[in-house]
């Protein structure tokens, strides 16, 4: 994996009328095997940077990198291509397909990347028993709780180990025994497989899991500290 | 890479097979018009394809013939002046081996039939009654009284119009009256045989039917006729007979197949096969409305869906493919219901059709009042090509659409 760096990134958003300011020239550097909280209220622009970070909103202006790709110069396609090998993301809402069961969904991402099947499925299982959803596999999402559907969330995120996870308030409709048991999963997926994460969240408690906690008010940085 | 869109293949798939069974009511309802608008497309091709070649068949039986051989100034003046020689020995031989289903020479003059009270123009035509049966079917309308019976026989078979017309009735004598080609006027008696009812009441009131050496000795043409008349396999297929004709006909005589002589039946058949284009295309435009409406309202109840697998990294063609992929099986499916009910509905039908109670329109078009569906496998491509292909590029626009959701929207979408 490679730094990701974000350089005096904007973005604005029309409301009718109005124009609201969602990133206001953000500069960040994020290096390899980072744990990293973006904290702020809402509107302060956590997800819109978010967004950019993983190629799916366009910045007004200013540059996004990872390595030597220039993610806010790419097209559909190159940037489609570029989530599908570099990053996993984690929504609040656990958007999992409903059409496909609990492994079909982990293997989605391996299937559009052209694994064979008997080593998606394998790696699909393995990875759902790590989040503890063994024998849930032919579920649909349906019929899984909350917290049983962001984990497969996650081993969809993680299962073709990529180089960034980007999560966007992955415990905002979790219990807190769930939402412990997923930010262990973090940090550990982020200690021993050394997977970059960048979560935006209100959340106090997951805020304590990060090694850095950057705070953002009205699209800027406005703390940007270590944590032990 | 194969492999790779093999892969692809199997997740569109999936995805396309499980999202189409969604919304079932809406799946079925759209099968359920695909299938009825497949079915009448089918349906209604092989009625009119049945009516048509009826019409056609039944034209050409008039003619009569596939193909005509006469002097060349015949068709412009039918008169008795304009007639050939018979085929001599040598000519029959090479016609018997031509490969014509059935060859026959005919006398055809304008004539005028005297009964006891009326007088009428009429086309007297000599026939070969032996062969007569494979050239016009004139036997088979016969609806009274006997057909001829020898080349040399002296009655004649008029039809029930124009008898009504003459006032006169099977059995009893009537005068016919030409000219020889030395402008003498040639009359002679005739018993009707014979009395035949034709589709076409006009060919009733005009065709008298004679043996054609009588003739031949009325008119004073001993060892000529008019025309040479031969009839092929299929009459859509009548091209490789005629070259074959061609080449053993002298220069002075002058061949033509039922499309050169008959452009009112020419341009039926020409004209078929782009009404079938036409009305399938048409059944297909107002299909077509439920489908991209179905695929619209689709996506319109996923965006959600679509903006996750966006931002899963799949690319936009590969959404366009797993949406087109979409249409592709719901069309499959309709087409496949379509096809057997049009199956089953016309494969009963093929032995005929009774439509006696609209019998004199048909007749007024030259049809029979029983019609005899028929379905071709040309037709069946057609109707099935159309509906793929045409659906395929509708399903486009909506398809394009989904792939280039804004991903953030998308997602964002409750």
């Amino acid at each position: 994996m490679s730094t990701i760096i974000c350089h005096q990134i904007c973005k604005t958003f029309r409301q009718g009328d109005e124009i609201i300011t969602g990133l206001d020239h953000v500069d960040i550097t994020i290096e390899t095997g980072e744990f990293v909280c973006l904290s702020g209220p809402s509107g302060s622009g956590k997800t819109t940077l978010l967004n950019a970070i993983g190629g799916l909103d366009t910045p007004d202006s200013g540059e996004i990198s990872m390595g030597e790709l220039r993610i806010d110069q790419l097209q559909r396609g190159p940037l489609a291509d570029m989530r599908l090998h570099h990053i996993g993301f984690v929504f609040q809402a656990y958007n999992l397909i409903p059409v496909l069961s609990a492994q079909e969904n982990v293997e989605f991402v391996m299937q559009v990347q052209g694994m064979a099947t008997r080593e998606r499925a394998d790696k699909a299982r393995a990875i759902l028993a790590e989040v503890g959803l063994e024998g849930l596999e032919k579920r649909r999402p349906a019929q899984l709780s909350g917290g049983q559907q962001q984990r497969v969330a996650v081993a969809r995120a993680i299962v073709s180990q990529p180089d960034l996870v980007l999560a966007d308030e992955p415990t905002a409709n979790l219990d807190s025994v769930a939402s412990a048991q997923l930010m262990e999963l973090f940090t550990h997926l982020n200690q021993d497989h050394h997977v970059t994460f960048i979560i935006a969240t209100h959340d106090k408690r997951v805020m304590r899991y990060a090694r850095r906690l950057i705070r953002m008010q009205d699209g800027r940085i406005i703390a940007d500290e270590a944590q032990g | 890479m194969l492999s790779v869109a093999n892969l692809h293949l199997r997740t569109l798939l999936t995805l396309s097979w499980r999202n189409l069974w969604r919304n079932h009511r809406r799946t079925g309802i759209m099968l359920g018009a695909i299938a009825i608008g497949v079915w009448a497309m089918i349906f209604m091709t092989a009625l009119m394809r049945g009516m048509v070649d009826d019409m056609l068949n039944q034209g050409i039986h008039n003619l009569p013939g596939h193909i005509q051989v006469q002097d060349p100034t015949y068709l412009d003046d039918p008169n008795v002046v304009n007639s050939i020689a018979a085929p001599g020995a040598e000519l029959r031989k090479q016609l018997d081996q031509l490969g014509a289903v059935a060859w026959a020479t005919r006398i055809k003059v304008p004539a005028v039939i005297a009964s006891e009270r009326e007088t009428r123009g009429i086309n007297l035509i000599g026939i070969e009654p032996a062969v007569e049966a494979s050239i016009s079917g004139l036997p088979a309308l016969l609806a009274s009284g006997r057909f001829l019976e020898s080349d040399q026989d002296s009655g004649i078979i008029v039809g029930a119009r124009l008898a009504e017309r003459l006032e006169t009735r099977l059995g009893k004598r009537v005068v016919i009256m030409s000219q020889d080609p030395d402008n003498n006027i040639r009359e002679r008696g005739f018993r009707i045989v014979g009395i035949y009812r034709a589709r076409l009441p006009a060919l009733e009131e005009f065709n008298v039917y004679a043996a054609r050496e009588t003739l031949q000795k009325l008119l004073r043409i001993e060892g000529r006729i008019s025309q040479l008349i031969l009839v092929g396999d299929d009459y859509r297929d009548i091209a490789p007979l005629y070259r074959r004709l061609d080449q053993l006909l002298p220069s002075t005589l002058q061949a033509r197949t039922w499309y050169q002589v008959d452009s009112y039946l020419a341009a039926m058949f020409n004209m078929m096969d782009g009404f079938v284009l036409v009305w399938v295309i048409i059944i297909f435009l107002a299909l077509s409305f439920g489908l991209v409406n179905t695929l619209v309202m689709a996506i319109f109840e996923r965006v959600r869906e679509i903006g996750l697998i966006q931002a899963l990294g799949m690319r936009p063609g590969l959404i366009v493919c797993q949406i087109l992929l979409e249409s592709l099986l719901l069309l499959l499916i309709g087409l496949g219901i379509g096809n057997g009910l049009a199956l089953i509905t016309i494969k009963p039908l093929e032995s005929g059709l009774d439509i006696s109670a609209v019998a004199e329109g048909m007749a007024m078009m030259g049809a029979s009042s029983v019609l005899y569906p028929k379905l071709t496998t040309a037709d069946l491509l057609l109707a099935n090509s159309i509906v793929i292909v045409l659906g395929i590029l509708t399903s486009i626009l909506p398809a394009w659409r989904a792939a280039r959701l804004d991903p953030v929207r998308a997602l964002n979408t409750t």
